[in-house]
C-alpha cells in the first residue's frame, strides 16, 4: 500500500509541468493515422498564392507567357518578414490574377499550365553535407529555398533562425504535438522521414548555436516516438513524450510543458531563451540545405466523415482543394463544411476552389452532423470557459463585454490580446457562446480604434 | 474562377472552433433534477399527498410564470431549458409539506417573476430565485411556514392507527432552538438513534430536506459527472460541522456535536444544490470555496446564536450578495505572469 503511494508520488513530480485547463475533444485520427502517404497525380493547372506567409505579399517575377520550371522563383520577397515562392510544376504561366484563396478569400495568385514533364530547373539540386556550410550561407539557402513555418503560422523560417543577437536562446523546441483532432499528416512525416526531421533539428541546431533540442511528440502517437528515440540514439537531440491534450501543441503551451518557462504577454519565446518550430519545417530545411530543395509541396491530410476515402497526401503547392478531395473518392452529398486546418483552429471554406498553400496542414469535410451551428444564449457564469482557457484569462468576460460593444475595456482591463483563439472556451460552453467570435471582433475594433486615434 | 469539379451544394461558413461539447444548458437543468428527484421522492412517501401536490404547484407556477413574462416581453419562451422547473422543484423542496397551494405559487412568481426575471432573466440573476421565494413565504407566512405540523389524510390516519410518526413532531432544529440539546436527544431515544433518523429522514422538516443519504447520493451523482465542484459543499458542511463541534456545545468549546448539525435541516440540499448554483456563486473553485466558507460561518451563526432555527436559506442568500465582489478579485493569475 505504501509503495504504491511512493509510485503515485514520484510519478506526479516526473511528469511534464502541464499548463493550466485544455480540453479533450474526440481525436478521430484513426482515419487517416494508419494510411502511409501518397503522392498526387500531376494536374493540368495550378494557381500559386502570392502570399503564403505571415508578412507581405511577394512580387510576381514571372510574366503571363512566360515559360518556367519546377523549383524555379516565381515570386520574391521585397521586406524582410516574406519569403519566396517557387513553382511547383514545369509548364507555362498562363494568368496572373485574383483567385479563390483559403485564408483571405480571394488574392492574387499565378496560374501556371503544366506541361506534363514535371522538369525541375537545371542545376537548382545539389548535394551537399550541412557540416560543411557556415550559418550565414545556411541562412541564405533557407531564404532562398522559401521555407516558411509549416505548423499553421507560415512565419519565415530564415527570420526565426536569426534571432535579434540581444536575445540568447539556450533551447530548441521542436513541435511534434499534432493537438488538433484529425490531423495525421505531421505523425505520417515523423514516421516515414524521421531522418530528414532529426537532420533539420541538428542544423537548426548549428544555425541558432544551441546545444539543447526537445521534440514534443503526443503521447498519442506511440509509435512516432518510439521510432524517434531509437534515431535520435547519440545525437543531442531528445524526443519528448507530452499529455494528449489540446491545445498542447501551442507555441505557448508547448514551451511550459517541455522547458517550464512561461513566455510573458506581449512577448516572443525568444524572450525566454526558446525557438519553436514544426516538425515539417525542421523536414523543409533539411531538403532545402542538404539537397537544396525549395518548398513547393508538404504532406496534408484530407479527412473526415463527409470524405469518401480520407487519406494523407504529398500535394503540391497551387492544388485546388477540389482536386485534392477528387484523389481522396471525392466528397459525401451530406458535406455541410469543408476546413482548411483542424476543427478547434481551422477556416471554413465557402467552396473547394481554393489552391493548398504551404502552411496547409489538412482539408476536413465534415456532415451537419459534427457541424451545427447552435444557437447563442446569455451567459449562465458557470465557470467552464475559466477552467479550459489555456492563457488563464476570463473568457465570460470578454465575449459580454465584446457583446455589449466594451470593446477598450476587453483590451486594457481583461487581457484581450493574450488569447490565443484556440478555442477551448467555445467548446465548452453551454451557453453556446461564439466566444472566439466575440474576441475577434473585440480586438479588430481595438484596431480600428488604435488606428482612428493615430490620425 | 473556374467551376469546381466536385460541387457542394451548399457550405456553412462560421467561425472557428467547428466542433463543440454535446453539453447545453438544458442538458445541465434537467440532469441537476434528475439529481433531487430521489430524494423529492422520499419525501412523497413520507409526507404523504400533500407534499406531491406542493411539488406540483411549485413546477407548474415557476413555468407559467416564466412563459407569462416572456410572453408579455416578447422574448423567445425558454421554459424547454428546464430552469424554471429546476427552481420550482428547489422551491418545493424547501418547503414544508402541508402549506396551503397558495403558497408556494406565490412564492414561485415572486421566484421566477423577481428574482430571474425582473433582474434580467437566466444568467443574469443576483440571488438564487428559489431561496429568494423561500424568504418571501417566511417572511409573508410566518405561522404556516414554521408550523410542520400534519394536518393531511396521512397524518390523520397514522395517528387515529396509534402510530405517533416522527412527521407530527417538531423539526430537530426546532426542538434544539427551543428545547435544547438534551431534550433533542430524549426525544429520539439516543444519539446513534438520532443520526439514523436524520440519515434516513424519518423525521420531520421540509419536504425535501429530510433524507441526508438520497439527498448526497444525488450530489455525489452530480459531483462525478463534473456538474459541481465538490469542494463547494464539502466545505460548506464541514464548516458547519467544525464550527458546531468548537461552538455548539452546551459545557464550553469543543463539546458539540457536528454529526448533528451537518445533517440537520437544509444544510445537505443548499451545499449540493443551491451553493453550486452557477449563475449565483462565484466562478472560480477558489471563489467558490470563500462562498463555501462563508456560508457555512452564516448558517452556523444564525443557528446557534440567531433568532431561527434553520439558517442556510439566509446564509446562502447573504453570500449570493458577496458573488460579484469575490469574481471581481478572485481570478486566475494570467499565463506568463
Amino acid at each position: 500500500m505504501k509503495g504504491m503511494l511512493f509510485v503515485k508520488y514520484i510519478w506526479k513530480i516526473n511528469r511534464r509541468p502541464l499548463f493550466f485547463g485544455g480540453i479533450h475533444p474526440r481525436e478521430n485520427k484513426q482515419l487517416t493515422k494508419n494510411k502511409p502517404v501518397q503522392d498526387m497525380p500531376l494536374l493540368e493547372t495550378y494557381h500559386v498564392p502570392l502570399k503564403q506567409h505571415i508578412g507581405e505579399a511577394c512580387v510576381p517575377m514571372v510574366k503571363p507567357g512566360e515559360k518556367v520550371f519546377k523549383g524555379q522563383k516565381i515570386a520574391c520577397a521585397t521586406p524582410a518578414k516574406s519569403a519566396i515562392i517557387h513553382s511547383p510544376v514545369s509548364g507555362m504561366v498562363t494568368d496572373i490574377g485574383m483567385h479563390r484563396d483559403a485564408v483571405a478569400g480571394s488574392a492574387q495568385c499565378i496560374t501556371i499550365k503544366s506541361d506534363g514533364k514535371d522538369e525541375w530547373l537545371p542545376g537548382l539540386l545539389v548535394k551537399r553535407s550541412y557540416l560543411m556550410l557556415g550559418k550565414e550561407d545556411m541562412l541564405e539557402i533557407v531564404r532562398d529555398c522559401g521555407v516558411v513555418g509549416m505548423g499553421g503560422a507560415a512565419f519565415p523560417c530564415h527570420t526565426k533562425l536569426s534571432p535579434p543577437s540581444n536575445k540568447t536562446i539556450d533551447m530548441l523546441v521542436i513541435n511534434g504535438a499534432e493537438c488538433e483532432p484529425y490531423l495525421t499528416s505531421d505523425y505520417r512525416l515523423m514516421l516515414e522521414h524521421g531522418d530528414e526531421v532529426i537532420r533539420g533539428c541538428l542544423i537548426a541546431m548549428i544555425i541558432l548555436g544551441v546545444s539543447q533540442c526537445s521534440i514534443g511528440i503526443e503521447d498519442n502517437k506511440k509509435e512516432a516516438i518510439t521510432l524517434l528515440r531509437e534515431k535520435v540514439q547519440g545525437t543531442a537531440v531528445k524526443i519528448i513524450a507530452l499529455p494528449t491534450i489540446y491545445p498542447q501543441g501551442g507555441e505557448k503551451m508547448l514551451i511550459k510543458a517541455m522547458c517550464n518557462r512561461e513566455v510573458p504577454s506581449g512577448k516572443l519565446p525568444m524572450d525566454v531563451g526558446c525557438v519553436v518550430h514544426n516538425v515539417s519545417t525542421m523536414k523543409a530545411l533539411s531538403d532545402a540545405i542538404e539537397k537544396n530543395i525549395p518548398l513547393i509541396e508538404r504532406i496534408v491530410t484530407v479527412s473526415g466523415s463527409s470524405i469518401k476515402n480520407p487519406l494523407n497526401v504529398r500535394v503540391r503547392i497551387g492544388t485546388p482543394f477540389s482536386d485534392v478531395i477528387e484523389f481522396c473518392g471525392g466528397i459525401r452529398e451530406d458535406v455541410a463544411s469543408i476546413l482548411m486546418g483542424g476543427p478547434m483552429m481551422g477556416i471554413a471554406q465557402s467552396d473547394a476552389c481554393a489552391p493548398v498553400v504551404k502552411a496547409c496542414s489538412s482539408i476536413l469535410a465534415f456532415s451537419k452532423k459534427e457541424i451545427h451551428e447552435p444557437a447563442e444564449s446569455a451567459c449562465i457564469r458557470c465557470g467552464k470557459c475559466i477552467d479550459v482557457c489555456a492563457m488563464r484569462l476570463r473568457p465570460y468576460m470578454l465575449s459580454i463585454l465584446s457583446e455589449q460593444r466594451k470593446y477598450q475595456t476587453a483590451l486594457l482591463d481583461f487581457d484581450l490580446l493574450d488569447c490565443i483563439e484556440c478555442g477551448c472556451c467555445s467548446y465548452v460552453c453551454p451557453a453556446k457562446r461564439n466566444i472566439v467570435q466575440y474576441v475577434r471582433l473585440a480586438k479588430a475594433k481595438n484596431t480600428l480604434i488604435n488606428k482612428s486615434a493615430r490620425k | 474562377m473556374q467551376e469546381p469539379h466536385s460541387a457542394p451544394s451548399q457550405l456553412l461558413v462560421s467561425a472557428s472552433p467547428h466542433v463543440r461539447s454535446k453539453e447545453t444548458v438544458s442538458h445541465i437543468m434537467w440532469q441537476v433534477s434528475a439529481a433531487l428527484a430521489p430524494a423529492a421522492v422520499f419525501g412523497v412517501f413520507h409526507f404523504g399527498i400533500s407534499a406531491l401536490s406542493t411539488i406540483l404547484v411549485c413546477i407548474a407556477s415557476s413555468v407559467s410564470c416564466e412563459a407569462v413574462v416572456q410572453k408579455m416581453t416578447k422574448q423567445k419562451s425558454t421554459i424547454a431549458d428546464g430552469s424554471a422547473v429546476l427552481s420550482g422543484f428547489l422551491l418545493a423542496l424547501c418547503l414544508p409539506a402541508n402549506i396551503p397551494w397558495y403558497m408556494p405559487a406565490l412564492g414561485s412568481i415572486v421566484a421566477i417573476g423577481v428574482a430571474k426575471h425582473m433582474m434580467g432573466g437566466l444568467g443574469y440573476n443576483v440571488f438564487n430565485p428559489a431561496h429568494i421565494g423561500r424568504a418571501f413565504l417566511m417572511a409573508s407566512y410566518p405561522v404556516a411556514m414554521t408550523g410542520y405540523t400534519m394536518n393531511n389524510a396521512l397524518g390523520h390516519a397514522k395517528s387515529l392507527l396509534g402510530n405517533t410518526d416522527a412527521v407530527t413532531t417538531a423539526t430537530p432544529l426546532c426542538i434544539l432552538k427551543l428545547q435544547g440539546y438534551s431534550a433533542l436527544i430524549e426525544q429520539f431515544g439516543g444519539k446513534t438513534q438520532l443520526y439514523k433518523v436524520m440519515l434516513f429522514g424519518n423525521h420531520n422538516g421540509s419536504i425535501g430536506e429530510t433524507s441526508a443519504l438520497l439527498l448526497i447520493a444525488g450530489g455525489i451523482y452530480l459531483a462525478l459527472r463534473r456538474y459541481i465542484k465538490w469542494q463547494t459543499p464539502c466545505i460548506m458542511i464541514a464548516t458547519v460541522g467544525i464550527g458546531a463541534w468548537i461552538f455548539g456545545g452546551q459545557n464550553g468549546l469543543c463539546h458539540g456535536d457536528p454529526i448533528f448539525h451537518m445533517m440537520a435541516g437544509g444544510l445537505i440540499i443548499g451545499a449540493f444544490f443551491m451553493a453550486t448554483d452557477p449563475v449565483t456563486v462565484p466562478m472560480t473553485k477558489t471563489g467558490q470555496m470563500i462562498f463555501a466558507f462563508g456560508a457555512g460561518v452564516l448558517t452556523l451563526l444564525i443557528r446557534l446564536v440567531g433568532g431561527y432555527p434553520e439558517g442556510v436559506c439566509y446564509a446562502l442568500l447573504l453570500m449570493n450578495t458577496l458573488t460579484p465582489l469575490i469574481d471581481k478579485y478572485i481570478y486566475p493569475k494570467k499565463f506568463g505572469t
